[in-house]
């Protein structure tokens, strides 16, 4: 698996959408997404991660959101309240409980709308068997996850964890950095993810608070423009009727007996939604300029990592480097599919791998381990989690300690 | 990773998608041989001799091309009755994709979550599948790869399969025509058909009409 798809060009294969050039009921011209990014004028804006998120959803022809609030995706979740009114979204309304949210976004997706939902953490977690049930069901949905602890005591504050139970889910997971990164990721996301051979849901993630509540300079194209809507008629899986042909999957005899020929089936289901996700590649690749970015990866400490975890870290390279210590960086973007050729490649002549995250599992150390020949090189941390900011101080500290560096020790500082 | 050539099974008792190996889709105007994506004219003479060859070759029609929800869609319809004669080859419809329970008429009809029984029971060698949702058929063909010796190709209206052993992309009415094209032009060098004759069943509302010999 996981073969490298070349950059050919940035972009992707044009839209033939038949409403290519025409204006929406706001006077939004359809434009195809390689135009939006590549050929459009893009205006500097000073706005939070909540507000880019409004930003992203008025140019994306979304026909149908769900919200549910939940802290710190809830300002999000209304400023897209506000753009139902003003017509931007076809259909708009709160759902009884996150579970609930999921299912009627599935049911609008099956109508054939595009559809888009934010949540975080707990609410994540509640929403939980619905992607996989998205997945199956090849429904492009977008969700934004505004990253939150998931714990008990309760806690509104950043952290990555609930991403790890995201990965085996079916869907594409891609993470943003920052609110240029989200406001792209979301746009870019709905491209891919509804490719007839792609398919499947994805969820663009960010760090709640770090990018949704804190203000960033992010370039965005007009407003008179906007994507392509959702063609249904590039589903490759009718809806699932219950009664009607062709698919009657869910009327008995299911799918869902118990014989070989069930077994085969539901096998063979699951390989699909992977392939699925696998072929986002190509469709990817270009239109991210690659599943990574590389900076200095010849050199022998390297720092790779996923979402703020990298701002962090370049903040934390510049205090090295003061000191005479070279360090590069490798920033992940998308969790699935995970970009394990080009991180064996970009790691391949490094010695020591450092990989920082907001959470206390260190998922993401444990996919890099996975996919890396001589593994010890990874070092799994530094992490925090609950709230806990990542002061470039503590990468700086962690890295210096592991390679046998003298520390100033804690507390005596000054 | 080493290229994961797609070939006629049966290759395992759970083939692996083959997207999941690495391979890769063709962009316009290309198409996949064995998962090697090469010009689309090439395949068009590959998957010609792979028919004509063939001593059951077979088409799989499925639901976008038996249902007529657009015009476009009865020319596509007969144009593929068209290369079923040209070739020879059977026609047996995906005409749903419901698990067909208690027993599948594997004679008159195949179905994605069990493909095997009809190609098994007909020793159906090439078949082409035209017309089905792009999950159904790389639902069925992984199976068909996995325990039957059935080469399978894929004339897909999207972006194509890799789980066929040949996949075009894109293929419309033209390129239903350029298929029959080929192979009429095969037979006309001299390359015959080792189609094991039949008569093609017909169906109507109330089920076969006319049984194959």
């Amino acid at each position: 698996m996981n073969k490298q798809v070349e950059l050919k060009n940035k972009g992707i294969v044009a839209s033939k959408h038949v409403k290519l050039g025409q204006k929406n009921q706001k006077g939004q011209t359809y434009t195809d997404i390689n135009d939006i990014f590549y050929k459009a004028e893009q205006t500097p804006n000073f706005l939070t991660g909540s507000e880019v998120i409004r930003a992203a959803i008025k140019v994306a022809s979304v026909g149908t959101s769900v919200a549910y609030p939940i802290t710190p995706q809830s300002e999000a979740a209304a400023l897209i309240g506000e753009l139902y009114a003003e017509g931007y979204v076809d259909e708009y309304f709160r759902g009884e409980s996150e579970f609930a949210v999921m299912g009627q976004c599935a049911g609008a997706a099956f109508g054939g709308h595009r559809v888009f939902t934010t949540t975080a953490g707990p609410g994540t977690l509640r929403a939980m068997e619905n992607f996989p049930m998205w997945a199956g069901s090849r429904l492009p949905i977008q969700v934004c996850v505004t990253c939150r602890g998931i714990n008990s005591p309760l806690s509104i504050q950043p952290d990555t964890l609930e991403m790890h139970y995201l990965l085996e889910t079916g869907m594409l997971v891609w993470h943003a950095e920052t609110a240029q990164d989200l406001f792209d990721f979301i746009l870019k996301g709905f491209i891919v993810a509804e490719q007839p051979d792609v398919h499947v849901p994805i969820a663009v993630c960010c760090d709640g608070f770090f990018v949704t509540h804190t203000k960033d300079t992010v370039d965005l194209p007009p407003d008179d423009i906007c994507l392509t809507p959702y063609d249904p008629y590039r589903n490759p899986q009718p809806v699932m009727d219950m009664e009607s042909a062709p698919i009657r999957m869910m009327r008995d005899p299911f799918v869902m007996k118990s014989n070989y020929i069930s077994y085969a089936t539901h096998a063979s289901w699951q390989q699909e939604i992977k392939a699925a996700v696998e072929r986002s590649r190509k469709h990817t690749i270009p239109l991210l300029d690659g599943l990574i970015d590389e900076e200095n990866t010849d050199r022998e400490i390297l720092i790779v990592g996923s979402g703020t975890a990298v701002s962090q870290s370049r903040e934390a390279i510049r205090l090295l480097e003061e000191e005479g210590i070279k360090v590069g960086l490798i920033k992940i973007k998308t969790i699935r599919p995970f970009p394990t050729e080009e991180i064996r490649r970009a790691t391949k002549n490094a010695k020591h791998i450092f990989v920082p995250e907001f959470n206390l599992a260190g998922w993401l150390a444990r996919e890099i381990k996975a996919i890396l020949p001589d593994n010890e090189r990874v070092y799994v941390g530094p992490h925090v989690a609950g709230g806990m900011t990542m002061p470039s101080e503590v990468i700086v500290e962690e890295i210096k300690k592991h390679l046998g560096m003298e520390v100033a020790t804690r507390g005596t500082l000054g | 990773m080493s290229h994961y050539e797609v070939k006629a099974g049966p290759e395992a008792f759970l083939p692996p998608a083959a997207a999941s190996m690495g391979n890769v889709l063709p962009d316009p105007g290309e198409a996949h041989i064995g998962g090697k994506v090469v010009p689309e004219d090439e395949a068009y003479e590959k998957a010609a001799r792979m028919v004509l060859g063939a001593k059951v070759p077979t088409i799989f029609p499925g639901p976008l091309v038996l249902w007529k929800w657009n015009d476009h869609v009865a020319e596509k319809a007969k144009a593929i009755r068209e290369l079923a004669l040209e070739a020879p080859m059977r026609i047996i419809p995906m005409a749903d994709y419901r698990p067909k329970y208690p027993k599948i008429q594997q004679e008159v009809e195949i179905n994605p979550n069990h493909p095997n029984l009809t190609i098994w029971h007909n020793k159906i060698d090439v078949c082409i599948f035209i017309g089905v949702h792009c999950h159904m058929a790389n639902l069925s063909l992984k199976i068909i790869r996995g325990g039957t010796d059935c080469y399978t190709i894929a004339m897909c209206a999207m972006a194509g399969h890799e789980d066929a052993c040949l996949s075009f992309r894109d293929a419309d009415l033209t390129m239903i025509n350029k298929l029959k094209a080929t192979i009429k032009k095969l037979k006309s060098e001299g390359v015959e058909s080792q189609a094991i004759p039949f008569t093609q069943f017909v169906m109507g509302r109330s089920g076969t009409i006319v049984a194959p010999a």
